[in-house]
């Protein structure tokens, strides 16, 4: 018995295969894009994790001494006085294709990191080998190969517990490997301090203790970013389960006469609500299947660009590998099946519900299941107001992501009743009866369509919002570039003595010298890059001030003032009028505040003369040379040769302002291709609420061929509506693209880079955009039309003659 | 007493090295260092400091106490050396690794703490003359061997103990040349048995002024058990009568091998060869899937000794890096008295 209900329920899906096809790929496509996202997002936290892990830098607190590394005397003390830490040295390694991150723990006070762990778990590496010379380098495998082509190096071991780009080993290999094996970069507090231990600064006056909150700032930068990406996940799912609402209400509306007849026949109605839910669940099951192995390869695609954004904006370290990991299948698949549940739940329950011999009303189905136009309106009000509510009230990325949802949902909430009005103005337009039956009818269809139409609404909105943004900061960035990299040629010397025989050559060959020289300390428990200047008409003329005013630079030159870069500036709120201290002990006023897009920490400039006063060696081996642009080649070749400067340390500006405007451009890559995949997406549920309606449409068409309008007449109107309703959609999706614009650039930006920037529009864009919008809609009417125009005329005529 | 060999834990701070070789890690052969001699003579105070040329070695330090309160407590307070090569030299990549082990035991508590610390840098070692021992804040200093002061801080403890000799250096076996199996494996091993201790204990409960005796052992060799031995059972025990016992026994595949010194009240040392003491568990306790024997019944006839050992605290257990059991038992039967039992390879 089971088996025949079965086969009578599945009998549908074969007389309409393309039905079927249109829900998995609803269902395929909400999985797909939410999973891509979610596997992104894992892979890059999973990254960040590890690095984190690797001194548990998240977790542990940090000693440093402020002047500088710290020494083997200082380390023993604080072991003698029962203080339980692990020592560092950090440093850099030339090796071959570049420079690396050397990371030097002492693996026997900190025995178990990952990377060790892991790889003692399988390949039992001996201490003897690990703490003696030659020792032993730890690193991924990318980067193990790399190693070991380059000569004299320990051997390596590949290890996928450590951090990208970094090259772990114990403190000896990395005194060794570095030179001046006795120097600590800073030491690791352990967790079980014993008891009784005295203060740090009675036993070593001057260093001091970093909490562990240090890093938080790189964490809630990426957590914005993961943030964002999310919010497009959840978008795109969204738009996905809309195609499979509409989907399975046709599909339950097509069935009602079999399950009428399967009651009369006999089978309970708690048996066929079980069937049909299983049946639905199987569908959930394959079309999240097919979601997976699709978000697969868009992560997999996308992913390599994530990596770059993620490194070159917060340089927070991301592999571009991806792992698929038992979470994120079960998670994706339970997307697929509450996604599923909840876009075809009311059909189902209708559907239950329906009383044995009721005649069923196609018109009724979809008017019904459409709340009224004006209650959705007026929660869609509800929702925007509440988003703009948290925003006053709560600081914070989550608050600003608050808005932009209230702000997207409650503006689909009140897309039905905008269109309905806009419809109607139309309606009063019309000149002839055909045309004012046109408007009519599509105000008709609109609860049907007003789904799809939302979609559609959001996936604009979003593109024109994420577009003006990004557009917006390509602009600003390119004009602070030129602003900001006015030498033509910058060379970076090995050691201060080469640096001194650089700006003695360059005084001779060229127009001037500026030298480049900073300092790293902390302020806030954050690090700071003291920047010291010359006195030049480059820096007053060129340099962004954000808050320009009089005899700024006189006063940065005196010695009197300081200049703090935006980030600084937003995070501390310090402005022009406040001051700053710096350790050990310097307050300097500040004069100004100028925009420094791309870098994640705090920077500050001074005069040059006040650097020396901070009590820091400061290194000189950085200079920017001005020269006239056809000199730059020549003077870059004989500076070359004259010093047997390898290639990384000469970089001309214009190759510079290229690699930073490509590395902008990779940033935003993912934002512009998920933003195309979510209007097509968008597209396809058009396409999908289109061919639910087609079946009812008959009825309305009917009447209107039978007084004389031809078929290919009302399959032009067809598309027409189509593309009237996508135009008007569109036009609407501007102003909320524009506020969406607003709330990223000057609300989300700021929260998440610190920054915020001027917003500059553009038209041509949204016209291309609205081409587009309306090019889907046309493609998306196409088959209900052409199938229109194939229509025998005996099927309209039965129209006539049949109940329904 | 050979059986405080768990400097080779040293060796295993690495995990996964750990779980490869477990104690039997000490029965791995001496190539390149140096390996006990029979007939050498002990040469003080030289000796009290580290020899770098052997692969292990320990300063190894247990005493019973009784508190203001009247109730028994007992310390330990362990050094060791393990060297990757048979040298020393300046830096991180000294191949001298140091570990030290202290714990407090109580009727009803265990604290315990282990530190590491590797040679070259000065945060752990040892100088002969003037006595000084120690790794980061734990120290065994005086002016000489006979006056110490023995101090360790862990989370939850700190002890601080005036150590005073009361009578003289005991060697073992043949003159210090103490040998481990039947195929002649062997350590030097002396021992000062008989400190005088008086200090104050301080717990989470609050401080303990203690007073009570302390037993200190040094030994060093690089090969000291023989393949098939996985474990041991060693005991130092003070009777009332003054008279004192070392004794262990080493567990192989097929038998046992057992060693002992007795020494009189004043310090003469007999040694007592293979099979003249017998140590048989009579209680097993379970804890933390681990089956330990925390009642012993030890006879050595030559001496009409018939005793029952049992521990003040059979959860004694070390779970650290390297697990064994280490602490204090009282002895009674035909003679009474106080020791500290030290047991490894039940885990």
């Amino acid at each position: 018995m089971t088996r025949a209900i079965v086969q009578a329920i599945w009998s549908h899906w074969r007389c309409h295969p393309l039905q079927l096809a249109t829900l998995l790929s609803g269902i395929a496509l909400a999985t797909a894009l939410w999973s891509a996202v979610q596997a992104i997002n894992t892979e890059a936290r999973a990254n960040y994790a590890n690095a984190a892990q690797q001194l548990a830098a998240g977790s542990l607190d940090r000693i440093v001494d402020p002047l500088g590394p710290m020494s083997l005397a200082q380390y023993r003390t604080l072991r003698r006085a029962g203080w339980q830490v692990a020592a560092v040295r950090e440093g850099r390694l030339t090796v071959a294709g570049g420079r690396v991150d050397l990371l030097g723990v002492d693996l026997l006070s900190y025995p178990s990191l990952p990377a060790i762990t892991e790889v003692s778990d399988v390949q039992g590496i001996a201490p003897i080998d690990a703490l003696t010379a030659p020792g032993r380098l730890f690193a991924r495998e990318v980067l193990a190969k790399r190693l070991r082509a380059t000569p004299d190096l320990p051997p390596v071991i590949e290890s996928t517990q450590v951090p990208v780009g970094t090259v772990l080993t114990d403190i000896g290999t990395a005194g060794a490997l570095l030179g001046e094996p006795e120097q600590i970069s800073h030491v690791v507090v352990l967790p079980n301090q014993p008891k009784g231990a005295p203060a740090l600064d009675q036993v070593t006056p001057g260093l001091r203790r970093i909490s562990a909150q240090g890093d938080g700032a790189i964490a809630s930068l990426t957590d914005s970013f993961h943030l964002n990406l999310t919010a497009f996940g959840l978008l795109s799912f969204a738009v996905g389960l809309f195609i499979v609402h509409g989907t399975v209400g046709l599909a339950f509306e097509q069935r009602r006469p079999m399950i009428r007849t399967l009651r009369a026949l006999g089978v309970p109605i708690r048996q066929l609500r079980r069937l049909l839910l299983v049946e639905l669940m199987v569908l959930a099951l394959i079309g999240g299947t097919l979601g997976l192995i699709l978000g697969l390869y868009v992560a997999g695609a996308l992913l390599p660009d994530v990596a770059a954004t993620l490194r070159g904006l917060y340089g927070a370290p991301v592999d571009g590998v991806l792992t698929i990991r038992p979470v994120w299948v079960a998670s994706g698949l339970g997307m697929a099946l509450i996604g599923t549940a909840a876009a075809s739940g009311q059909a189902f329950w209708k559907l239950s519900r329906m009383p044995l011999l009721s005649t069923p009303g196609a018109r009724a189905w979809f008017e019904q299941t459409q709340g009224s136009v004006s209650q959705m309106a007026m929660s869609g009000l509800g929702l925007i107001a509440l988003g703009m509510v948290t925003v006053l009230l709560a600081d914070g990325l989550i608050a600003g992501f608050a808005l932009l949802a209230g702000l997207l949902m409650g503006a689909a909430l009140c897309l039905p009743l905008l269109l309905s009005r806009l419809l109607n103005i139309g309606g009063r337009t019309a000149g002839s009866a055909l045309s004012e039956w046109v408007w009519a009818d599509m105000k008709a269809q609109l609860p049907g369509l007003s789904l799809a139409l939302m979609a559609l609404l959001l996936a604009m909105a979003a593109n024109i919002g994420v577009g003006t943004m990004v557009s917006s900061f390509r602009l600003t960035f390119t004009g602070w570039l030129d602003q900001r990299l006015t030498s033509e040629l910058y060379v970076t010397a090995r050691d201060d003595t080469q640096g001194g025989e650089i700006e003695l050559w360059l005084s001779q060959h060229s127009d001037r010298v500026l030298p480049i020289r900073a300092l790293e300390m902390e302020h806030n428990g954050a690090p700071i890059f003291v920047y010291g200047v010359v006195d030049d008409r480059t820096y007053r003329t060129h340099w962004p001030l954000l808050t320009p005013a009089q005899g700024v630079w006189g006063r940065v030159m005196r010695g009197e003032a300081i200049l703090i870069n935006e980030q600084m500036a937003r995070r501390n709120n310090l402005w022009p009028g406040d001051s700053v201290t710096l350790p050990p002990d310097l307050t300097y006023p500040i004069a100004g505040v100028y925009s420094d897009y791309g870098n994640p920490t705090a920077q500050a400039i001074l005069a040059m003369d006040e650097l020396p006063r901070f009590g820091l060696p400061v290194p000189n081996t950085r200079f920017g040379i001005r020269l006239p642009p056809d000199r730059v080649g020549p003077v870059a070749q004989e500076l070359r040769g004259a010093f047997d400067l390898p290639p990384g340390a000469l970089i001309d500006q214009a190759n510079l302002k290229a690699r930073s405007i490509e590395i902008f451009d990779k940033t935003f890559v993912v934002t512009g291709a998920l933003n195309i995949l979510t209007l097509g997406v968008a597209g396809f549920a058009i396409f999908t609420s289109l061919l639910t309606l087609w079946t009812q449409r008959l009825p309305q068409l009917a009447p209107v061929w039978a007084m004389g309008v031809t078929r290919r007449q009302l399959a032009g109107l067809e598309l027409l509506r189509s593309v009237i309703l996508a135009a008007l959609t569109t036009l609407l999706a501007l102003p909320l693209g524009l506020a969406l614009a607003w709330v990223l650039l000057a609300v989300i930006n700021v929260e998440a880079f610190g920054w915020r920037l001027p917003m500059f529009v553009f038209p041509l864009e949204w016209a291309k955009l609205g081409a587009l919008a309306l090019l889907t809609a046309l493609v998306a009417g196409l088959l209900p039309a052409r199938r229109l125009l194939q229509l025998p005329p005996s099927d309209l005529l039965k129209v006539f003659a049949h109940e329904r | 007493m050979n059986v405080r060999m768990i400097l080779l834990v040293l060796l295993m701070v690495l995990p996964g090295v750990t779980n490869a070789q477990g104690f039997a890690g000490l029965g791995t052969d001496a190539e390149g260092f140096a390996v006990p001699k029979q007939g050498a003579q002990l040469q003080f105070p030289q000796d009290h400091g580290p020899h770098p040329a052997f692969r292990v070695e320990w300063w190894y330090v247990t005493a019973n106490l009784t508190g203001a309160d009247g109730r028994d407590y007992g310390i330990q307070w362990t050094l060791f050396r393990s060297a990757l090569r048979p040298f020393d030299s300046k830096g991180w990549q000294s191949p001298q690794l140091w570990m030290g082990h202290a714990a407090v035991t109580t009727p009803k508590a265990h604290f315990f703490d282990e530190r590491f610390a590797r040679g070259g840098i000065g945060q752990a070692g040892v100088t002969a003359q003037p006595f000084e021992a120690w790794i980061d804040d734990w120290q065994m200093v005086g002016p000489d061997f006979d006056t110490l002061n023995l101090r360790a801080s862990g989370a939850e403890f700190t002890y601080d103990l005036d150590l005073m000799a009361t009578g003289p250096l005991v060697a073992h076996g043949d003159r210090g040349y103490s040998v481990k199996s039947a195929a002649g494996q062997a350590s030097y091993y002396y021992s000062q048995p008989a400190y005088q201790v008086r200090g104050t204990l301080d717990l989470p409960e609050g401080p303990m002024p203690v007073t009570g005796w302390a037993w200190l052992d040094r030994e060093w060799s690089s090969q000291p058990l023989s393949e098939d031995q996985s474990g041991w059972d060693w005991f130092s025990l003070t009777f009332d009568s003054g008279d004192r016992l070392m004794a262990f026994r080493l567990r192989g595949e097929s038998d046992l091998f057992t060693s002992g010194t007795w020494i009189t009240p004043d310090g003469q040392a007999t040694p007592l060869g293979n099979g003249r003491v017998t140590a048989t568990p009579t209680e097993w306790n379970e804890a933390h899937g681990r089956r330990v024997p925390i009642s012993w019944q030890l006879q050595l006839p030559d001496k009409d000794l018939d005793v029952q050992i049992s521990a003040l605290n059979p959860a004694a257990w070390m779970g650290r890096t390297f697990a064994y059991w280490e602490g204090p038992v009282r002895v009674t039967g035909s003679h009474q008295g106080k020791g500290y039992l030290e047991m490894t390879g039940y885990d």
